[in-house]
């Protein structure tokens, strides 16, 4: 009896703490005014992308001629105006809002596994695999990251996946050198030797002592990166190497609105607004998360 | 410190040879055979051959690896599909506009962004701090084809302040140097503003205030100096970024640079010259990070005492 008591105690204990934790970091996140206005405007980007289907009654990529080119703030029916085949615009931006936010989930997350197993590998273990793994990571920050991804794209073919795996890799290296530098300065700690006299795996120190105690600063460079993300599929499509056409990518929208800048400054306008928002929501939310997960700043 | 200087020379070799590996392997397993889109399907064998063999594309991986990087050591970096030029060649007329626009966006980023960074930080909290926060904040987050793209509209077309194309004067370069460098002096100007702020309450800096320095003097003298050396690392990351942009910037402002000649190939899958673009850009690259990280020791003596 006394032992289940024990045995039950121990995961509530643990929860309450969690729980605690998350709360103490979103009372300091919650004090940022521009943290807050920043997850306002990701919160809406969600919700615009979520409910594209439901929130307008047009098709994002089905051309309506006769409408083209009608200019923004002026039909009630078409309040952002249409672009170059009558599509309109406000449509394009809400699916083009599932693109970009899955482009920047999905390459950080990319990204963040290959940064961490990769920075845990050479960090951990040291030696000739550490030498191996950083002149890599070494060789690929020679490369200009957008050039990196055009290479990438070019030899893999163009389309969302090929681009989110581009992004993805082109970021990795940041994530290693972080995720290193934390093993370096964790692994010879008494409660890492703790772990390893009672017998523990490398893949358990690594995973539940090691990982968790330098999340922190990867969490912050990860959700910075998201933005970085957005920025660079939108870069890629604008050269016309990224997501193909009709697809409503914000980035592809706006360099097809390059051909009529004279005359319909708003095709640019109101896409390149977009992807501003989008970056800066996310920088907003990176900059509050350093600060609400900094010890030093804790009152 | 020329110890110093000479062992990062050396270790940059295996980096640029990694840099060639790497593009070269990219480039080797991108679909598409270019015979085929040169010769046509009518072509004969043996002139599809002939023209393989003239191409340098017969042999496996390794061996056209190594050719490759053979030919590269005598400055052969091959022949352009789509003009017949040699790489080397197309690189040689492209290259020094990159280099300008880059230089040109480098100093403006330096400028703009040492200047805003140091009046923010000495005036903390100011209407001059806001505003200056506010736009680098917008700097950070805007993209780069879009600001040159929102430029070429109000100054170009709308105003007719500034040519849209043609670089025949130095009034051509200014858009597109601005573009280049808006980001990056936001980016500097962001770091400045923080480091500045770190310095300027040591106790040094009390001290030459009680000893009855100038303002200015404490600001360029004794801050400014010392809270140069994290600044240098971003000037130094945002080059990367920089010349990156660079490629977007050069097709709108249609600057016959690198990154134009490197969007204009892939579009029409002429593969040697996106090659030769990246590892000039990564040579480039490399080279500035050596200058950077060499300035880094000048301004740190702590760097250089460890050199001599």
């Amino acid at each position: 009896m006394t032992e289940t008591t024990v045995v039950n105690a121990a995961p509530e204990q643990e929860t309450y703490k969690k729980r605690g934790q998350g709360k103490e970091i979103w009372r300091r996140f919650r004090r940022s005014k521009s943290a807050m206005l920043g997850l306002f405007i990701l919160l809406t980007l969600i919700f615009l992308a979520i409910f594209a289907g439901v929130l307008t009654p047009y098709d994002p990529t089905e051309p309506d001629v006769p409408m083209r080119l009608m200019k923004p703030f002026v039909d009630s029916a078409h309040i952002l105006g249409t672009d170059e085949l009558g599509r309109d615009i406000f449509t394009r931006l809400c699916y083009g809002a599932r693109i970009s936010l899955a482009v920047g989930l999905i390459a950080v997350s990319i990204s963040l596994v290959g940064g961490i197993t990769l920075g845990s590998l050479a960090g951990y273990y040291g030696g000739t695999l550490d030498n191996v793994i950083m002149r890599f990571v070494d060789i690929l920050m020679a490369i200009p990251s957008i050039l990196l991804n055009i290479s990438i794209v070019a030899a893999m073919g163009q389309g969302l996946q090929n681009v989110m795996i581009a992004i993805g890799i082109s970021s990795m290296p940041g994530y290693c050198r972080i995720m290193r530098a934390s093993i370096l300065s964790l692994k010879d700690q008494e409660f890492i030797e703790a772990s390893k006299a009672a017998g523990a795996s490398d893949f358990h120190i690594i995973v539940h002592h090691i990982i968790p105690n330098c999340l922190a600063p990867l969490i912050v460079q990860a959700t910075l990166r998201v933005g970085g993300s957005i920025l660079a599929c939108a870069s890629l499509s604008f050269i016309g190497v990224g997501i193909v056409p009709p697809t409503p990518e914000w980035g592809a929208m706006l360099s097809t609105g390059r051909d009529f800048l004279r005359d319909a400054p708003h095709l640019t306008t109101i896409p390149g607004i977009t992807i501003m928002l989008a970056v800066l929501c996310m920088n907003f939310i990176g900059d509050g998360l350093r600060d609400a997960l900094d010890p030093k700043l804790k009152n | 410190m020329l110890k110093y200087i000479g062992k990062r020379l050396l270790m940059l070799i295996p980096v640029l040879l990694g840099v060639t590996v790497i593009v070269f392997t990219l480039m080797y397993i991108t679909p598409g055979d270019p015979v085929d889109a040169l010769l046509g399907d009518s072509a004969t064998a043996e002139a599809r051959e002939m023209l393989r063999e003239q191409l340098g594309l017969n042999g496996g991986y390794f061996e056209r690896l190594f050719r490759y990087i053979g030919n590269l050591l005598h400055g052969d970096m091959g022949i352009s599909y789509a003009t017949k030029q040699p790489v080397f060649t197309r690189l040689l007329e492209t290259f020094p506009n990159t280099f300008k626009l880059a230089l040109l966006g480098v100093t403006f980023s330096v400028v703009f962004g040492l200047t805003v960074g140091t009046i923010s930080a000495v005036k903390q909290y100011s209407i001059f701090d806001y505003v200056f926060t506010f736009i680098c904040m917008i700097g950070n987050a805007m993209s780069s084809f879009w600001l040159g793209l929102l430029l070429l509209l109000t100054f170009c077309l709308k105003l007719r302040w500034f040519p849209a194309s043609g670089f025949s004067s130095p009034k051509h370069w200014i858009l597109p140097a601005f573009t280049v460098g808006f980001h990056s002096a936001a980016n500097i100007a962001r770091m400045t503003r923080s480091s500045m702020l770190e310095v300027i309450r040591a106790d040094y800096i009390t001290t030459a205030r009680a000893k009855g320095q100038k303002e200015l003097a404490i600001v360029i003298k004794h801050a400014l100096k010392n809270a140069l050396i994290p600044v240098v690392t971003t000037i130094g990351m945002q080059f990367g970024a920089l010349i990156g942009g660079s490629v977007l910037v050069e097709s709108i402002f249609v600057v016959p640079g690198v990154g134009k000649m490197m969007v204009d190939s892939i579009k029409s899958r002429d593969y040697p010259v996106v090659q030769g673009g990246v590892l000039a850009i990564a040579f480039f690259f490399c080279i500035v990070n050596l200058i950077v990280d060499v300035l880094y020791a000048y301004i740190d003596p702590r760097i250089k005492a460890q050199y001599k």
